[in-house]
C-alpha cells in the first residue's frame, strides 16, 4: 500500500485541511479498534516511538501519530489555531511554513512573491515528508483560487510538486469563488491559477463555496425539521465533525467537513479493503481522457443517515439517483444538460455488485454520454462504510458542465479585466507583467473551447467509424 | 475420439475400490494474476478441495488433492498456486479466506504484491511491472513446479478490463511459455460486465486478448454479464456479491478440471487433463476461444431434493449450445441446425451456434448410461472436422460439488464472437477518438501496437464468423 502527502496552503486550505485530519482520525479510530498501526492508517499518517523519537514501521502498536502534512500559509491566524487546538500533536514545526504579512488577496505576491522567497524551504519540507514515506503515490493539495496564498502560493507549490517530484502524482481540490464573492480580485486570482492547474495538475476537484452553503441548509433543514421520523443521526450526515477531537464546530466546520468527507471517500477504497478495489492511480487513468480535460466533478450521497433504526432505511437506488442530483454535486452546474465524458462511481459500506449493476443499467438511459464512451462508467465497491453511515457513493464526473462554471469565471474576468480595475497591484509585483494575464485568459479559452468541441458532438449523430478490414 | 465401448463396458462403479494410478502423478500449478484471479482463484480452490474431501471415495479425493494441492508434512493441504498482485489487498483477502475456512491454505510464501497497483493500464503492467518483477514471479512459479512430481500443465487467472491481471498476467504468460516450452499453458479469463465496470476496460481487452492469442494453448473465458445471470435467475441469490459471481466460475472450471476418465486414460484418472481439453479443443491456432456452460445449475438448497435424468440434461445442455443460451433458462427452443445437405446459411446468419469442437464432461449416477450421442451430429458442427474428431466425452462416476449428476460443456464455438465483437467495437470507436492513449504512450504502448492488436483481432473475428460456411 502507498502513502499520501496531503499540502494544504492559505487561509482556506488550511481550514479544510485542519478537518480533514479531524474526520480522518475518527474514521481510522472507528475502523482500527485495537489501535494497531496498519497499512490503512500509514497511508495518511506516521507513527513515531515517543521515546526514541523514531518513526515505526507498520505492525506495532499506535504510539504517537504525525500527519503525513506540509502546511503552509502566509498569515499566522489559522495555522496558530491549529497549533492551539486538540490537533496540535499532528504536526511537528518541520512541517509548517508561516509569515506574517499575508498575500493582501493577491495572487502574484502569493505565486512570485512568496514563490521565490520560500521556494527552497517549501521544497525542503516536501522532500521531508516524502522521506518519511516508504511508497509515496500521491500529492492532494488544498487550496482556494480565489484569494492569494491559497491560490497563487498554492499552485507555485503544484509547479515545485511537479518539477521535483515528477513520478507522484498531483490531485488538487480548489476551492472556487462563487459569483457573490467579496474577494474583488477574485476573478484575477482564479483565472490565473487555473492556468497552472490545467498545465500541472493531475486531476482538479472543483469545490464551489454556494454548493456547500445549499447542501448544510438542506441538512439542518432536515436535522431540525419538526417531522419526527426524519431524525438526523448526530454524526451521520457528510458535514458532521461529531465524534472527532475538536469538540466545539466552528462556523465554516460544516462545509469544511463536506471537502474533508470527499477526499475521505475517494481514498477509501484504496486505502480499505472490497470486493472491487480502487486505486488512487487508477482515477486520473480512468477519468481522464485528454489530460487537459482534468476537472472532476464531486457529488457525495447520502448527505445524513437517519437516526431512526425502525424508519425504513434510505433506499440503496435513492443513493444511486442522488449522486446524479445538482442538489448532491459540489458545484453548480446541471450535469444531465451537459456531456458525461466519464463517470466514477465509489461505493462505500453493504453495497454489492448486483446493486452497482441495477443501478446503472437504471440510470443509464438519462444521462448523456459522449459516443466513443458510452459505457464510461469506473466502479469501486469498498467494504468499509463512512463513519455513522451503513453505505455511501462518491461519484466524480468528468462532465463537460464545468465550462459553465469556467465561462462564468471568463466572464467576471473580462469585467475586471476590460477596465484594467487593481490590475497595478498584480503588475507591480516583480515577475508579473500583462503577458501573464493574456496567456493565463488564452489557456481558460482553449479549456472552454475543448469542451465546446466534445459538447458539438452531442448533437450530432455519430455512426461508429468503420472498422478494420483485413485480407481474406 | 469416442469414449470406446469396450472401455464402457469393462467399467464399473466399483472402480473407486479397485482402481490404481499408474505412474507419477501429474499436477497442474496455477498463477493467480490480480484483484479478480486472486479472488476467482481462492474460490476455485475452495470447491475443488471440498468437492475432493467430500464422502469416501479415496481414488478420487487422492488424484484431486495430487493435481491441485501439495500436502506438507503435517499432512496439510497447500495450493499448488501462486499469487501475484501489484498491490497487497486482494492478495491478503485470499490468504486470510483460505485460512479461516481451514481445510487448505496457500504456501506461506507463494505469494509476490507491490505497493502500487497498475492503474487499470495493460501498458502499466506489460512493460514496465511484468519485467520489472519478471525474476521474482519466474521464481516462485519454479518451486512451486518443483514440488511437483509431474507438470500437466499451467494455468494463469485472470481478468482482462484490468491492469495487473491483464498486463502483468500477458506478460508473465509469454515468461512461462519461454520457460516451460513443453507445458501446456491455459489461460482463464473473467470478462467485465458489458455495461462497464472499467472505462479503459475495451483497451485492455483488445490488448490482452490479441496478445495471449499468439502466447496461450487455450483461453477459457467466464463473462461477468453471463455469470451475474445465473446467480440471479438460475440460483436466486439477492443481493449478488462478486464472491457469489466467483463461486459460480469455480464450479463451472472445477467441473472441468476434477479427476476424469478421457478416451485416452485407459480406464483410470486422466494424467493429463489440460493436454487431452487443449488436444480436444483447440486443434486450430485461429480458433482458442472457449466458453463453459454447466447443466444443472440451482440453490444449494434445492440440491439436495432434485434428481435428474442424463437424457433431459443432456438434451438441454444441447439446445444450450446451438442456440447459445448460456444457462438453462430462457432457452431458445426454435434455433434448429440447418439440414445437412444444402448447408447454405443465410447472409444475415442465423442465432445457430455452429461449433468447431465440443468436450462434455459428464459427473455422477449412472454416468455409463448417459447417451452423447446428440453431440456427435454433424449438423452442429462446422464440415472441416468430422463429429468423431470434433466431439469428446470425459466421465466420472464420482458426484461433483454435491450435484448428484452435473454435465459440464467447455465449447469452441461462436459463443464468444459476439461479446468479442462487442469489446472490440467498443475499443475502436474509444480508439477513433484517441480518447486515453496518452496514458499507454506513456508507459510504452503506441498507437501502432492498438493497430497490430485491432489487427489481429479482426482475424481472430473473422476466423469464428467463417465457422458458418
Amino acid at each position: 500500500m502507498t502513502q499520501s502527502v496531503v499540502v494544504q496552503v492559505g487561509q482556506c486550505g488550511n481550514q479544510v485541511g485542519c478537518r480533514f485530519w479531524d474526520l480522518a482520525l475518527r474514521e481510522y479510530a472507528s475502523v482500527n479498534k485495537r489501535g494497531l498501526y496498519d497499512e490503512a492508517t500509514s497511508s495518511f499518517f506516521r507513527n513515531v516511538d515517543t521515546r526514541k523519537g523514531a518513526t515505526c514501521s507498520v505492525g506495532g502498536q499506535i504510539q504517537h501519530l504525525k500527519a503525513r502534512a506540509v502546511l503552509v500559509d502566509m498569515e499566522e491566524g489559522v495555522i496558530g489555531q491549529i497549533l492551539q487546538g486538540p490537533l496540535r500533536e499532528l504536526f511537528d514545526s518541520a512541517q509548517l511554513l508561516t509569515d506574517v504579512s499575508g498575500s493582501g488577496n493577491n495572487w502574484a505576491t502569493g505565486h512570485m512573491t512568496y514563490g521565490s522567497v520560500y521556494r527552497e524551504l517549501i521544497v525542503d519540507k516536501l522532500r521531508k515528508a516524502a522521506e518519511l514515506c516508504d511508497c509515496l503515490q500521491c500529492f492532494f493539495l488544498i487550496h482556494s483560487l480565489g484569494g492569494g496564498t491559497g491560490s497563487g502560493l498554492g499552485t507555485r507549490v503544484l509547479g515545485l510538486l511537479e518539477e521535483e517530484f515528477p513520478g507522484v502524482s498531483r490531485i488538487v481540490t480548489s476551492m472556487y469563488p462563487s459569483a457573490e464573492d467579496d474577494v474583488i480580485t477574485s476573478p484575477y486570482n482564479s483565472v490565473l491559477a487555473m492556468r497552472e492547474l490545467t498545465e500541472h495538475a493531475d486531476c482538479v476537484l472543483p469545490v464551489e463555496n454556494q454548493s456547500l452553503i445549499d447542501i448544510v441548509q438542506k441538512i439542518q433543514a432536515v436535522a431540525h425539521g419538526s417531522k419526527p421520523e426524519l431524525m438526523v443521526r448526530r454524526d451521520g450526515t457528510v458535514s458532521s465533525g461529531q465524534g472527532g477531537v475538536h469538540e466545539v464546530e466552528k462556523p465554516f466546520d460544516a462545509m469544511n467537513n463536506i471537502v474533508a468527507n470527499l477526499l475521505l471517500n475517494m481514498t477509501s477504497s484504496a486505502r480499505f479493503e472490497g470486493s472491487l478495489n480502487v486505486d488512487l492511480n487508477e482515477i486520473a487513468m480512468n477519468l481522464v481522457p485528454f489530460p487537459r480535460l482534468h476537472y472532476l466533478v464531486p457529488s457525495l450521497t447520502p448527505l445524513y443517515t437517519l437516526a431512526d433504526v425502525n424508519a425504513v432505511p434510505r433506499r440503496l437506488d435513492q443513493m444511486f439517483s442522488d449522486a446524479f442530483s445538482k442538489d448532491n454535486q459540489l458545484i453548480r452546474a446541471d450535469p444531465k444538460q451537459s456531456m458525461y465524458l466519464a463517470c466514477a462511481l465509489m461505493v462505500r459500506g453493504n453495497v454489492h455488485v448486483s446493486d452497482l449493476r441495477r443501478n446503472i443499467e437504471r440510470l443509464r438511459p438519462s444521462l448523456p454520454f459522449v459516443s466513443w464512451n458510452q459505457e464510461g462508467w469506473k466502479t469501486g465497491l469498498c467494504s468499509v462504510p463512512p463513519v455513522g453511515h451503513s453505505h455511501s457513493l462518491l461519484a466524480l464526473a468528468n462532465n463537460t458542465c464545468v465550462k459553465l462554471n469556467f465561462m462564468e469565471l471568463k466572464e467576471r474576468f473580462i469585467k475586471l479585466y476590460r477596465k484594467k480595475a487593481h490590475l497595478h497591484h498584480f503588475l507591480h509585483v516583480e515577475g508579473m507583467d500583462v503577458g501573464c494575464f493574456t496567456e493565463a485568459a488564452s489557456s481558460l479559452n482553449s479549456l472552454i473551447e475543448e469542451y465546446d468541441c466534445l459538447d458539438a458532438t452531442k448533437a450530432r449523430l455519430t455512426r461508429d467509424p468503420p472498422r478494420l478490414r483485413i485480407a481474406a | 475420439m469416442r469414449f470406446s465401448k469396450l472401455k464402457e463396458t469393462t467399467f464399473s462403479a466399483e472402480l473407486e475400490c479397485s482402481c490404481v494410478l499408474f505412474g507419477p502423478v501429474m499436477s497442474v500449478v496455477t498463477v493467480q494474476l490480480g484483484q479478480c484471479g486472486n479472488q476467482v482463484g481462492q474460490e476455485l480452490f475452495d470447491v475443488l478441495c471440498s468437492d475432493a474431501l467430500a464422502g469416501q471415495r479415496k481414488t478420487y479425493s487422492t488424484a484431486s488433492c495430487e493435481r491441485f494441492f501439495h500436502q506438507t508434512a503435517q499432512g496439510e493441504l497447500e495450493a499448488r498456486a501462486v499469487l501475484i498482485d501489484m498491490e497487497p489487498k486482494a492478495i491478503n483477502s485470499s490468504r486470510t479466506k483460505a485460512l479461516r475456512g481451514g481445510r487448505w491454505r496457500y504456501g506461506e510464501d507463494s505469494h509476490f504484491s507491490q505497493k502500487q497497483g497498475s492503474g487499470n493500464n495493460w501498458a502499466n503492467g506489460f512493460c514496465i511491472h511484468g519485467p520489472h518483477h519478471k525474476d521474482a514471479v519466474e521464481e516462485l512459479v519454479r518451486r512451486e513446479v518443483e514440488r511437483c512430481d509431474r507438470l500437466a500443465g499451467l494455468m494463469t487467472m485472470m481478468s482482462v478490463a484490468g491492469g495487473t491481471g491483464s498486463g502483468v498476467g500477458t506478460y508473465i504468460t509469454q515468461c512461462l511459455r519461454d520457460i516451460y516450452p513443453s507445458s501446456f499453458v491455459l489461460n482463464h479469463l473473467t470478462w467485465p460486465f458489458g455495461t462497464g465496470e472499467v472505462i479503459l476496460q475495451n483497451y485492455n481487452s483488445v490488448l490482452t486478448l490479441a496478445h495471449l492469442y499468439q502466447l496461450s494453448d487455450a483461453i477459457v473465458v467466464h463473462e461477468n454479464d453471463t455469470v451475474h445471470r445465473i446467480c440471479s435467475r438460475l440460483l436466486n441469490i439477492k443481493p449478488i456479491a462478486f464472491t457469489d459471481i466467483n463461486r459460480v466460475i469455480a464450479h463451472q472450471l472445477g467441473g472441468v478440471l476434477q479427476p476424469a476418465l478421457t478416451p485416452d486414460s485407459n480406464g483410470v484418472y486422466s494424467l493429463n487433463p489440460i493436454g487431452e481439453l487443449v488436444s480436444a479443443l483447440c486443434c486450430h491456432p485461429e480458433y482458442k476461444l472457449l466458453s463453459v456452460s454447466t447443466i444443472p445449475q440451482m440453490p444449494s438448497s434445492s440440491v439436495p431434493y432434485s434428481s435428474f435424468s442424463w437424457t433431459g440434461l443432456l438434451k438441454h445442455l444441447r439446445q444450450m449450445l446451438i442456440s447459445n443460451t448460456k444457462m438453462e433458462e430462457g432457452i431458445d427452443w426454435h434455433v434448429r441446425p440447418p439440414p445437412a445437405s444444402g448447408r447454405i446459411r443465410s447472409a444475415a446468419g442465423s442465432s445457430f451456434n455452429t461449433s468447431l469442437a465440443n468436450l462434455l464432461v459428464l459427473r455422477g449416477k449412472d454416468v455409463y448410461s448417459a447417451e452423447t450421442g446428440s453431440f456427435e451430429d454433424a449438423t452442429i458442427y462446422t464440415p472441416w472436422l468430422s463429429p468423431a474428431e470434433a466431439f469428446s466425452a470425459w466421465k466420472s462416476p464420482t458426484p461433483f460439488n454435491k450435484y448428484e449428476k452435473s454435465a459440464t460443456l467447455v465449447s469452441n464455438s461462436q459463443a464468444l464472437l459476439g461479446p468479442l465483437d462487442d469489446i472490440v467495437r467498443k475499443a475502436w470507436n474509444m480508439f477513433a477518438s484517441r480518447a486515453y492513449i496518452h496514458q499507454y504512450d506513456a508507459f510504452g504502448i503506441s498507437e501502432e501496437n492498438f493497430l497490430d492488436s485491432f489487427t489481429a483481432l479482426e482475424q481472430v473475428i473473422s476466423s469464428y464468423r467463417e465457422l458458418q460456411s
